[in-house]
């Protein structure tokens, strides 16, 4: 069975029907290319063939392309890759371009067979690219669809004439929230921004009836028209300046320069505004080629789209272990994290249980879900009937008998290993024997909490980020007694609320915060050696991190940091290293500038909690050094301290999968998306250079960036940890 | 190496550079044949005498386009022989045309320029010959491009210069301005322009509001804060080139930023030989000239790097020059200037400058060039030096000795 089959109606449509063998979605792949070809010319020369409709056999039209193309497209042209994506890219451009004339005199623009595609549903990227080059598309009044071209999100854009069409179409302004954002939307906000021109009950049918009438003049694009002007007015018309000038800035300060696919794709909307239609997509196919050969958008589709996907698919889950899906879930404690849980797997349709000391607390934290489920009804997301049938499924209690039904509980009590102990030791009395246990703790180690429990074998860790319902992350932790079952448990459980697991063994901080904490505490260290904060800030939003170490500290308070810091230094002893951070930590502390909560931090904040700068009594504390450091190196330790330390994760066998490293660092606290994770950062750096960087680093900066054995070992061999490393599949 | 002198500098007034504004109605082309026409007249400059017109022009399209230069001198008195050249090296223009003919002359490529320029932005509006350096993501994302405004601020900004201290310096230019031309000091340089029938059209500047204090400056918006922090939000772009700094202090406004207006200017610059031959007295000599290019982000901080390469290639120390003209584009350059040589504000700008009188871009190197001698002979002074910022960073200055 081929990917595209077609079959003539008596009325003299060709329908071309898209229907990859044994995949849930259609994706394009190369053979398939090539075959759509054959029929489009088919339907062009076939004088029995009056106009064609492209759809899809399957619920939905397309997630994209296969991106293993690009793979095969680097090879298809000896040592020369660029050569190999350019001349592919263009055959794309070539074969789109065949469909879109659609066999018209090039003079005349006559005789051209009207070709149109019927989206069942969801049309992503090249599935929404092929049909911006037919001549009208039509989509079922599908809610569920998502519409759009999503590509810049894993660090490409839409190379298949997406850009240049799409700019053509709804002009650049129109276009940016779609091309630059990566907006995908449901086909009735489609088409009302242009995207598609019908939603019908019955696209088929309106299709077919809309070839029967459509005139020369009405499959003729309008960039093929004579006397064409781009929506909003080209970069050098007296419309178009400002917009051109204004956009570049915009998409520069959002992207704090970090996405070399943006500037890319700007690049490309800009020279191709500049010319003819034809010329434009060649110069769309020069920076998307351009833009696949930075190793940067390697990264980032690996991480973003294959690791993250394989993950969520179950790549580390024992396989052994059968089903594991939860159906009633236990919630120990409703304040934020557990009412965060109990709103996100509601909304997965698992039963939850919801225990606090009293029940005026226990319903305060399903309070949280009946808000943002309202929420949600104002912002016309969801029903009336969803939020009731979403409540229906939280009880909120003081009973712990309550859980007796329970398959799963997740104590997210106080941060204190004496009352989670508690907790623990009363629950385990009236949950079934083969409950999973699982504590949300961010901090305190696994695997002594599991002593709390009768059964450690079924002690995890499942450390969730805040605000639950927002972050995309889950961090597994396997205790050392813990057993397959309960890592299954886990993962099964975040496939249902359809987050993105990664699992680590047991050690301080695990994974996630074994990273934070250090840039945290890099970027204090930096105030008190009396580098400008506005320096250390602006070098980590440089780096695409969504928020400065110092802002960070005040988010997440200067209380907690202090808390850590202490609890950290009385497990470590004499081999604390962090005494200068707790100079600055401390003394913030004493001064009672706890952080934006508080009203006051690192940074002032407005009545409205606006930050407003930085306080000044940091410098009178930390005068600013007269010694200017480099750019480069304020960037380089902000990396570097937490890059070094998932490799150090690594080696200690606290990650057991780079994949999780680099989605993980990603996912749950926004590290360089572009860089595609701290291993692929250090991959990217060439581990050669890396090494000698951590070595000026350790001998001006300290001993943490001492270089860890592997990465030593791998720049030594100019070897990569995805060549070492690499995950089998 | 030969030695370049001034022989005569005209200027035309400035015109509002708005639809009402008297300037308005005359082409950019007229402006050009009034002042080369002046100089001709006043010189004597008949035949083939002058070697080339260099003229400086910022917005070179519509009228402005296709060599202005040429078309001015075909439509002026001067002889078909003299060629003309038009330049851009954006706000420096005008001066830039006196130093490469000075150039020209040394190194022996004639002995007789006329070099100046002309801008009329109410017709041919600022930007309207578009331009990559604004444009082009390629450049504009790699280089940090912001306009000069944010460049201004971002100066003011750096070097802790307040909306006051801004404020202040612009009252002081209408005051200035004002005396100037109550004091007649500009009547020996000022053209008239006039219609096809000799009628006037303007004979002064227009432009200047002597009435200006720090209250109605006070109550002016400033003028680049919405477009630096608002859409499409050029301080964040600003800033992460200087990234030391935590936020724009956005002091400039249309009180204290240079006015937009129509205006045109000549020097005629010659050598010893030439000013024999003619009979004509030199007024200045014009001891040294300097371009550079800066940072281009916070971008008109040139004057500095371009005064002190200037000084160090002529042998000459601050101490050494009497007035300087620093071309008012905004208030914060001649902050910045007047704060990096600790100069008296007495020295600077001594009869106003484009904040009070405006500036017409492609002339104003030119017109403060004039100014500045007039200024030298009414004190009886002997060195000064004239200085612009420019956009995309650069950096021009020209320092001229009585003789």
């Amino acid at each position: 069975m081929a990917d595209f089959s077609i079959k003539i109606d008596p009325d003299q449509i060709a329908t071309i029907t898209w229907d990859c063998p044994q995949k849930p979605f259609n994706i394009l792949n190369f053979e398939a290319i090539n075959l759509l070809d054959s029929l489009i010319d088919k339907i062009i020369g076939d004088e029995n063939i009056i106009g064609a409709v492209i759809t899809s056999a399957k619920p939905d039209f397309a997630a994209g392309m296969d991106l293993k193309v690009l793979a095969d497209l680097k090879k298809l042209n000896g040592d020369n890759p660029a050569q190999g994506l350019f001349d592919g890219f263009m055959q794309m451009h070539s074969i789109m371009r065949k469909i879109e004339r659609a066999g018209m005199d090039p003079k005349t623009n006559k005789g051209g067979k009207p070709i149109v595609t019927v989206l069942p549903g969801t049309a992503l990227g090249i599935g929404l690219e092929i049909p911006l080059c037919t001549h009208r598309i039509f989509a079922a009044n599908n809610k569920k669809a998502k519409i759009g071209l999503p590509e810049i999100k894993v660090g490409i854009f839409p190379g298949a004439g997406g850009t240049t069409r799409l700019v053509r179409k709804l002009g650049i302004f129109g276009a940016s929230q779609f091309l630059l954002e990566g907006k995908t939307v449901d086909p009735i906000k489609a088409k009302s921004s242009g995207l598609i021109d019908e939603v019908s009950d019955n696209p088929m049918a309106d299709a077919k009836a809309w070839i029967l009438a459509a005139r020369d003049v009405d499959i003729v694009k309008p960039w093929d028209q004579k006397g064409y002007k781009l929506p909003g007015g080209a970069p050098y018309s007296p419309s178009g300046f400002m917009t051109f000038v204004g956009a570049s800035a915009m998409v520069n300060g959002k992207t704090m320069g970090a996405y070399p696919a943006a500037k890319a794709m700007m690049s490309a909307i800009y020279e191709g505004s500049l010319v003819p239609f034809d010329t434009a997509l060649r110069i769309e196919a020069r920076w998307f080629t351009n833009i696949v050969m930075n190793p940067s958008s390697s990264a980032m589709i690996r991480s973003l789209f294959i690791s993250k996907g394989a993950l969520e698919k179950g790549a580390v889950r024992p396989k052994e272990v059968p089903d594991q899906r939860v159906k009633t879930v236990g919630i120990l404690g409703a304040g934020m994290m557990g009412a965060g849980i109990a709103l996100v797997a509601a909304q997965a349709g698992i039963n939850v249980v919801l225990v606090d000391r009293d029940q005026t607390a226990a319903d305060k934290g399903k309070g949280y879900s009946e808000k943002y489920l309202t929420d949600g009804i104002n912002r016309g997301k969801i029903s009336d009937k969803i939020k009731e049938e979403t409540l229906t499924r939280i009880l909120a209690t003081n009973d712990y008998t309550n859980l007796s039904e329970a398959d799963l509980v997740i104590e997210a009590v106080f941060e204190d290993a004496k009352v989670k102990s508690d907790v623990t030791k009363a629950v385990i009395e009236v949950i079934p024997k083969d409950c999973i246990f699982a504590s949300n703790t961010s901090t305190l180690p696994i695997s002594e909490l599991a002593n709390a429990s009768k059964y450690p074998e079924n002690y995890i860790g499942i450390h969730f980020f805040s605000p639950v319902e927002k972050m995309l992350l889950v961090e597994i932790i396997k205790g050392k007694k813990t057993e397959a079952r309960a890592v299954a448990k886990a993962l099964d459980f975040v496939r249902q609320i359809k987050k993105t697991p990664i699992v680590v063994n047991d050690a301080r901080f695990f994974y996630a915060n074994r990273c934070i904490i250090p840039y945290l505490n890099e970027g204090l260290r930096m105030i008190t050696e009396g580098i400008p904060p506005s320096i250390i800030e602006s070098a980590a939003k440089q780096l695409g991190f969504p928020l400065g170490p110092i802002q960070l500290v005040d988010e997440t308070s200067i209380e907690l940091g202090a808390k850590i810091a202490r609890a950290t230094k009385a497990a470590m002893g004499a081999s604390y290293p962090n005494e200068q951070i707790d100079e600055i930590l401390f003394w913030m502390e004493s001064k009672g500038r706890l952080g934006r909560k508080a009203g006051e931090g690192f940074y002032n904040y407005n009545e409205k909690g606006k930050r407003e700068g930085f306080w000044n009594g940091l410098e009178k504390k930390f005068p600013l050094s007269t010694k200017k450091i480099a750019f480069i190196d304020v960037q380089h330790r902000l990396m570097f301290i937490q890059a070094l330390e998932a490799v150090r994760a690594l080696e200690e066998g606290v990650l057991m999968d780079i994949r999780e490293g680099d989605v993980g660092a990603i996912l749950g606290w926004g590290f360089a998306p572009w860089s595609g994770g701290p291993l692929s950062w250090l991959d990217i750096l060439g581990t050669p250079y890396a090494t000698e960087r951590c070595k000026v680093l350790c001998e001006t900066y300290g001993p943490r960036f001492k270089c860890p054995p592997i990465l030593a070992e791998l720049g030594k061999n100019n070897e990569a940890f995805y060549d070492r490393f690499s995950p089998e599949s | 190496m030969k030695e370049v002198f001034i022989y005569d500098a005209v200027r035309t007034p400035r015109g509002k550079g708005r639809k009402d504004g008297s300037l308005h109605e005359v082409s950019a082309l007229a402006l050009s044949t009034t002042v080369l026409n002046n100089i001709r007249k006043r010189n004597d400059l008949d035949g083939q005498i002058v070697e080339d017109v260099i003229w400086g022009n910022v917005t070179q399209i519509g009228e402005q386009g296709a060599c202005l230069a040429r078309t001015a001198v075909l439509a002026s008195e001067l002889d078909e022989a003299v060629p003309g050249i038009s330049i851009n090296r954006f706000c420096a223009s005008g001066l830039e045309a006196v130093n490469l003919a000075a150039n020209q002359i040394r190194g022996g490529a004639g002995n007789c320029y006329i070099a100046g320029g002309v801008e009329s932005m109410s017709r041919v509006p600022m930007s309207s010959d578009g331009g990559a350096v604004a444009v082009d993501p390629s450049f504009t994302m790699n280089n940090y491009f912001v306009p000069q405004g944010i460049s201004a601020d971002l100066i003011a900004t750096k070097y802790g210069f307040s909306r006051d201290q801004a404020d202040e310096l612009a009252v002081e230019s209408q005051k200035r301005a004002n005396i100037a031309w109550n004091e007649d000091r500009f009547s020996g340089s000022i053209v008239s322009v006039k219609d096809v029938n000799g009628l006037t059209i303007l004979d002064r500047d227009e432009y200047i509001r002597p009435d200006t204090d720090m209250q109605k400056l006070g109550a002016l918006k400033s003028a680049f804060q919405d477009i630096g922090q608002g859409m499409p939000g050029f301080d964040k772009v600003a800033l992460m080139k200087y990234p030391e700094i935590d936020e724009i202090n956005h002091i400039h406004h249309a009180g204290n930023s240079s006015g937009i207006v129509d205006g045109a200017a000549g020097i005629l610059i010659g050598d010893q030989e030439f000013g024999n031959a003619r009979g004509l007295k030199p007024r200045a000599k014009i001891r040294a000239t300097c371009k550079m290019g800066t940072e281009p982000t916070i971008m008109l901080t040139g004057p500095v790097p371009a005064t002190n390469k200037i000084l160090s290639e002529s042998g000459l120390k601050i101490g050494d020059i009497d007035l300087f003209e620093v071309n008012e584009a905004f208030a914060s350059i001649v902050l910045m200037f007047e704060n990096a040589f600790k100069i008296n504000h007495d020295k600077v700008n001594v009869n106003g400058g484009s904040i009070a009188m405006g500036h017409p871009l492609g002339a104003t190197g030119a017109m403060i060039l004039g100014t500045l001698l007039d200024e030298l002979e009414r004190q009886d002074k002997t060195m000064g030096l004239a200085t612009l910022c420019v956009a995309s960073g650069m950096g021009a200055a020209t320092i001229i000795e009585r003789v």
